[in-house]
C-alpha cells in the first residue's frame, strides 16, 4: 500500500472520529441538565405534591395541583385552536405550491416562527387582555396557539409534499372530488408526520413562560375558568424560583422535574406513535 | 358495424405556451384495444389524460376542442362524472397504501362515500379481482395492505380498482413500463379479456406491445396524430413515412 493511500485512510478515520466526538458533545449537556433537575426535583414529587395547592410562606408542604391543571387546560385550549388552523393551512400550502397566496403565507409562517415568544405575549396582552379588561387563561392559550401554528403548518406541509403525486392522481382518476382526495387519501397517508408535528408543537409550548406572563398571569388557587387568570407550570417555576424562600424553591424544582418528564414523555410517545402509524408507501 | 364510443374533434392541449397535442381527430370503436404509440414527448400521454380530464389538474395546463363520449362532450360534463365513466391506470402501480387489498378494490365507492351492503361489496371485490386474474392469488390475504403485493400484482390491483367502478372506457398510461417481463405478459393477456366489456386505450412506447395487444394503433409524432389504422395494417403497410421510420427503428 502506498503512503498516499494510507494517508487518505488516516484522514478518513480522523474525520469519522471527529464527528463521533462532536455528536457526543451535543448529548452531554442534555444529560447533565436531566440528571441535575431530576436529582433536585424527584425527591419533592409525591402524591401530596401533585394534588395539593401551594402553601403560603412559612408552612411546609404544599403542591402544584393548580399549575398542573392550569397547564393542561391552557395547552388543551391552545391545541384546539391551533391544530385545525395549522393542518388546514399546511394542506393549502402543499396543494397549492406555486400560488401567490401560498408564497406569502409561507413567508409569514417562517417569520412567525422567528418572532420571540415575549413579543407574542405582549401582542396578546394588547389585543386580548386589555380589551377584555382581565388576565385570562384564554388569552394565554391564544398566545401559545400562535406559537404552535408555524410548527404544525410547516410539518404538515413538508409531510404532505413528500407523498407522491401518483396518490392524488389515483384518487382523482376514481372520480373523487378534491376534498375527498385530501381527507380520505392524502391525510390518512400523512397522518404520522402530521401528528408528530402536532405533538412536537405541544412539547414546544408546554414550557413556554414568556407569553403567559402577560396573559394567563398565574393564580395561587385552583381555577378552571378560562376567562380568569390561571396558574401554569412554567409560570409557577418562574415565580417560585425567583422568590427568596427555600420552600418555594423546592416547589419550583419539583415542578421543573414534572415539566421535564412531561415533555420527555410527549417526545417519546410521539416517536413511538409515528413509527406505529407510519403508512408504508 | 362497430359503434364509436370515444371521439375527439380538433383536440388541442397546452402546458402554458407549450402546444403539446395538435388538432387530434380520432374515433375509437367500442370494445376494442387501441394502442397509442410514439416517441417520448410526442403528446400521447397528454392526449390520454385529456380524455378523462386529468390533464387539466396540472397547473397551467389547458385544452381546446372536443372529446365526445357516447356523443356527449366530456368538456361540458363535470370532471368527476367523466372519471367515473372513464377509468385510468397509471405507469407506476399506485394502490392506496393505507387501505387493505379489499378496500383498494372498492376504493372508488368507499372513498366517494357510497355505502354498499356487505354482500354487494364482496361480490364487486371478487368479480373485479377475478377479471384481472388476481383473485386466486390474494383471496386469502384480502385484509393485508395493498403495498404488500408485488409490482405486477399491484398493477393488476389498480386495474381491478378501475374495473370495479364499471366504467365504459379504461385508459392505460404505459401500464407495464414499471413491470418485469412476466408481469407484463400477465397484464397483456388481461387486455384481451377486458376488451369484452370495456374499451381500452393504451399508451405505450413499446411497439411490440402495441402490435401484440391492440386492434387499432394510433401513431403520434410531435403532438400530431400522424396515422391511425388497424394495427396489422399499420405495422405491415404504413402510409406515412414518419410512421414507417418509427416502426423500422430509424428514430425513437
Amino acid at each position: 500500500m502506498t503512503n498516499h493511500v494510507k494517508y487518505r485512510i488516516g484522514k478518513s478515520a480522523a474525520f469519522k472520529g471527529l464527528t463521533i466526538v462532536l455528536a457526543f458533545a451535543c448529548v452531554v449537556p442534555l444529560i447533565f441538565i436531566l440528571i441535575y433537575i431530576i436529582q433536585a426535583g424527584i425527591t419533592k414529587i409525591n402524591w401530596h405534591f401533585l394534588t395539593n395547592l401551594p402553601k403560603p410562606v412559612g408552612e411546609t408542604g404544599g403542591g402544584i395541583a393548580n399549575a398542573l391543571v392550569g397547564s393542561m387546560i391552557i395547552i388543551l385550549v391552545a391545541s384546539v385552536i391551533a391544530i385545525p388552523f395549522g393542518i388546514l393551512c399546511g394542506i393549502y400550502l402543499s396543494e397549492n405550491r406555486k400560488s401567490r397566496l401560498a408564497y406569502w403565507s409561507r413567508l409569514c409562517v417562517d417569520i412567525l416562527q422567528g418572532v420571540p415568544s415575549i413579543v407574542i405575549g405582549i401582542v396578546a396582552y394588547f389585543w386580548l387582555v386589555k380589551p377584555l379588561g382581565t388576565f385570562s387563561a384564554l388569552s394565554g392559550s391564544i398566545a401559545l396557539a400562535i406559537m404552535m401554528l408555524p410548527i404544525i403548518i410547516r410539518s404538515t406541509e413538508e409531510t404532505l409534499k413528500l407523498l407522491p403525486d401518483s396518490l392524488r392522481e389515483a384518487g382523482f382518476a376514481l372520480g373523487l372530488p378534491f376534498h375527498r382526495v385530501v381527507l380520505k387519501v392524502i391525510l390518512p397517508c400523512g397522518v404520522s408526520g402530521i401528528l408528530s408535528g402536532v405533538m412536537l408543537s405541544v412539547a414546544r409550548i408546554a414550557g413556554e413562560t414568556a407569553p403567559l406572563l402577560f396573559t394567563a398571569f398565574g393564580n395561587p388557587y385552583l381555577s378552571c375558568n378560562i376567562l380568569k387568570p390561571m396558574q401554569s407550570l412554567p409560570l409557577l417555576i418562574f415565580n417560585y424560583a425567583t422568590s427568596p424562600y427555600n420552600d418555594w424553591h423546592d416547589l419550583a424544582w419539583g415542578a421543573s422535574c414534572i415539566l421535564l418528564i412531561w415533555v420527555l414523555a410527549l417526545n417519546i410517545f410521539t416517536k413511538v406513535m409515528t413509527r406505529k402509524w407510519k403508512v408504508q408507501l | 358495424m362497430e359503434s364509436t364510443i370515444v371521439k375527439s374533434v380538433d383536440y388541442n392541449a397546452y402546458f402554458g405556451e407549450n402546444h403539446v397535442v395538435k388538432n387530434v381527430n380520432i374515433e375509437i370503436p367500442r370494445n376494442n384495444v387501441i394502442a397509442v404509440m410514439g416517441p417520448s414527448g410526442c403528446g400521447k400521454t397528454t392526449f390520454l389524460r385529456g380524455i378523462n380530464r386529468m390533464h387539466e389538474l396540472i397547473p397551467g395546463a389547458t385544452a381546446r376542442g372536443k372529446i365526445m363520449l357516447n356523443n356527449e362532450d366530456v368538456m361540458e360534463m363535470h370532471p368527476i362524472f367523466v372519471r367515473l365513466k372513464i377509468g385510468m391506470v397509471f405507469q407506476r402501480p399506485n394502490p392506496f397504501p393505507n387501505l387493505s387489498i379489499y378496500d383498494n378494490v372498492i376504493a372508488g365507492y368507499k372513498l366517494n362515500g357510497i355505502k354498499l351492503p356487505k354482500a354487494d361489496k364482496d361480490r364487486i371485490v371478487e368479480h373485479s379481482l377475478t377479471r384481472v386474474a388476481l383473485w386466486k392469488e390474494v383471496k386469502d390475504s384480502l385484509t393485508k395492505k395493498g403495498s404488500f403485493l408485488s409490482g405486477g400484482q399491484q398493477q393488476r390491483l389498480c386495474i381491478a380498482r378501475a374495473v370495479a367502478m364499471e366504467p365504459e372506457v379504461l385508459l392505460f398510461d404505459e401500464p407495464t413500463s414499471a413491470l418485469d417481463p412476466i408481469s407484463t405478459s400477465t397484464v397483456e393477456e388481461l387486455f384481451h379479456e377486458l376488451k369484452k366489456n370495456y374499451t381500452l386505450i393504451i399508451v405505450t412506447h413499446n411497439m411490440q406491445q402495441a402490435a401484440r395487444v391492440s386492434d387499432k394503433t394510433a401513431f403520434f409524432y410531435m403532438g400530431e396524430l400522424v396515422e391511425y389504422d388497424v394495427t396489422k395494417q399499420m405495422f405491415t403497410n404504413p402510409k406515412d413515412t414518419r410512421t414507417q421510420n418509427y416502426i423500422t427503428g430509424r428514430f425513437s
